[in-house]
């Protein structure tokens, strides 16, 4: 198991290096420089020039690679030449926000998908679970910013219930909490959807297994059944699915933070790119590729956790 | 607690999008406590539908008429919810492939536990003690250390050995064992078959084994009923059915059994042709059209059981009492 993690922890640092090569790639390749489109077209050279030697931007791209690990390692994500603040601050500052709405979206999604799954299957071939496909599919189909302005239509704007941008007064947990819910309902309920479907789908694979048949002879209640015979396997491919998802679950908050005007890392990210902040997109890059690394690496090893024959065969 | 069982005119059909298919018709057996009573017959025959319709697993596609009388109860006409009360408590299933047959991801403890579910009287730790002592009784060495692993750190034999040792856990009424060997080589195989006979001895309840194996029967039953084609075609004591067989198809099943055979043959005996369709039974005889006795009725008539000696019956034409 140690093996195991050491071994996919080396593969992550690997990925890591290899994206922030590929954007440092991407922005070499990008047309137009960042001084040109911060500073507008009637810039004098020399400001131009101080600005890219401020940016670093003057150095050869491989030195710029290697200066900016080599910085990081020691927490130093570079310097944000507008701000007059380190990157790091300014990632520190947006993560939380982030972090929590992406793990609220991500709860709540699994809190309401995971007993739909359950119960379709309980129920396959009912009404219910007629419903709770259709329903499902809707869900899915519907991108998470058009859910974004509606929800915020009906809840803030016409029934007044909850606030309509920002993400609460700071240290005010109940200001917060309402500020967290329209977002968090926006990027989770496509994936309640995915993730009752899911759900369904593998668990009705593993009804059909022996093992669940030996269940049933023993005279087990259809839901202790489903509940722990069926769902502590059928729920494996759910969280590689949830884990890989992350990805598209962050990006979502990009829209989303957007849309209720939220400071949070997607924030961070649009605005430095719209403005060529080169040091703000590969700081936050960073962190977020980090955070991402790390949570499927979590993941896969709670799948080793979850089912013991993956586990024995990272063992030996 | 232990009664008797008898299935009266049992008949099975699955429902599939290719029509009816009609996997036992007319199916009578009987056995009383203390008895071990085979069902023997090649694939296809119908074993396992009869062993699920007794456990009450059919699957939802699947119209049963007539009767289960375990008791004096029929099992067929409870509904859903009393006839899974007496699984697992009155009736206990060990099923053919014990590599399958525990959930890969708890481990075989907390399965076994769970598997006593019916016994309220019972505290966790009385249920892990019940299992200890059974996991011993079918020669499982280091119980409690063999309750921790999961089913795939164990091997197929000893597997079976837990999937014994389940079912007994239950106290059952009606043990069922469908072909509890079959999964396992020739070594196992005995040492199971002499586990099964040992554990016997000091088993009241029922106990039906269905195997395609004519060995594995006449170790371990009293009485044996011969399956083909979805019907009983002949039952009696195993020494009338090995020893004295009346009907056409048990003969010829008895003459392909290898292990009768003393030396090498470059060809081991076949029965010609293949099983009817299930589908559109024959009329008649199911067995006719493969039958080297079969005459006139045989085509026309389906045969009424014949009475032998004793419990010995026979379905067929050309036997007369």
């Amino acid at each position: 198991m140690l093996a195991y993690a050491v071994k996919r922890i080396g593969l992550g640092l690997l990925i890591l290096v290899f994206v922030m090569v590929v954007m440092y790639a991407a922005v070499f390749l990008v047309p137009g420089d960042p001084a040109t489109v911060a500073l507008g077209p009637r810039a004098t050279p020399e400001l131009k020039k101080l600005l890219i030697e401020r940016m670093g931007l003057d150095q050869p791209v491989w030195w710029q690679i290697v200066e900016f690990f080599r910085n990081a390692l020691t927490g130093n994500l570079g310097y944000d030449v507008w701000s007059n603040r380190p990157v790091s601050t300014l990632v520190i500052e947006a993560l939380p926000n982030t972090l929590i709405l992406g793990l609220a979206s991500l709860l709540t999604a699994l809190a309401i998908g995971v007993p739909l799954g359950c119960l379709s299957v309980m129920r396959r071939g009912t009404l219910a679970d007629g419903v709770i496909g259709v329903l499902a599919v809707s869900v899915i189909a519907v991108p998470s910013f058009v859910v974004a302005i509606y929800s915020l239509l009906v809840f803030a704007v016409t029934l007044r219930w909850l606030p309509a941008i920002g993400a609460g007064e700071a240290g005010n947990m109940a200001s917060q909490f309402k500020a967290l819910i329209l977002p968090a309902l926006a990027i989770a309920l496509g994936w309640v959807g995915y993730i009752a479907r899911m759900v369904r789908a593998s668990m009705m694979e593993v009804m059909g297994e022996p093992h669940i048949r030996t269940a049933r002879s023993f005279g087990l209640p259809e839901w202790k059944i489903v509940s722990k015979y069926a769902l502590r396997i059928a729920i494996i491919p759910t969280i590689s699915l949830v884990a890989v998802g992350l990805g598209s679950i962050l990006s979502s908050a990009v829209f989303v933070e957007a849309v209720f005007s939220r400071p949070g890392i997607g924030k961070l990210i649009t605005d430095a790119v719209s403005t060529r902040n080169y040091p703000v997109v590969m700081g936050t890059v960073l962190i977020m590729t980090t955070i991402y690394i790390s949570i499927t690496i979590a993941a896969d090893l709670l799948i080793a956790r979850l089912d013991p024959r993956v586990r024995d065969v990272f063992r030996g | 607690m232990s009664g008797a069982l008898a299935v009266r005119d049992l008949s099975v059909r699955y429902e599939t999008a290719q029509g009816a298919v009609h996997a036992l018709r007319h199916v009578d057996i009987e056995a009383s406590p203390g008895e071990v009573v085979g069902i023997v017959g090649e694939s296809g025959c119908g074993k396992s539908t009869l062993v699920t319709a007794l456990a009450n697993l059919l699957p939802a596609n699947a119209r049963a008429d007539g009767a289960i009388l375990y008791d004096g109860v029929d099992l067929a006409g409870l509904d859903a919810r009393r006839q899974r009360m007496l699984r697992g408590d009155e009736i206990a299933l060990i099923g053919q492939d014990p590599m399958t047959a525990f959930n890969p991801v708890l481990t075989i403890g907390d399965q076994l536990v769970d598997f006593q579910h019916h016994r309220r009287d019972l505290g966790r730790a009385e249920k892990r003690a019940r299992i200890v002592a059974m996991l011993g009784r079918v020669g499982i060495s280091d119980a409690e250390r063999r309750m921790k692993s999961y089913p795939h750190e164990l091997s197929g034999g000893m597997r079976q050995r837990v999937a014994i040792a389940a079912a007994l856990l239950t106290d059952p009424g009606l043990l069922i064992a469908d072909e509890p060997t079959t999964a396992l080589d020739v070594t196992m195989e005995a040492q199971i078959i002499h586990l099964l006979r040992e554990l016997r001895r000091d088993y009241n309840g029922i106990v039906i084994v269905v195997s395609h194996h004519l060995g594995v029967i006449a170790e371990l039953c009293d009485r044996v009923y011969v399956m083909y084609a979805g019907e009983v075609v002949e039952g009696g004591d195993v020494d009338a059915i090995f020893h004295g067989a009346r009907h056409p198809y048990t003969r010829a099943l008895l003459a392909c059994d290898p292990a009768g055979f003393p030396d090498r043959l470059e060809r081991l005996p076949t029965i010609p042709g293949s099983l009817p369709s299930l589908t559109v039974p024959p009329t008649g005889c199911v067995y006719a059209p493969r039958c080297e006795r079969a005459f006139a009725p045989c085509g026309l008539a389906e045969p009424r059981p014949v009475p032998l000696s004793g419990s010995h019956m026979a379905r067929c034409h050309a036997v007369s009492a």
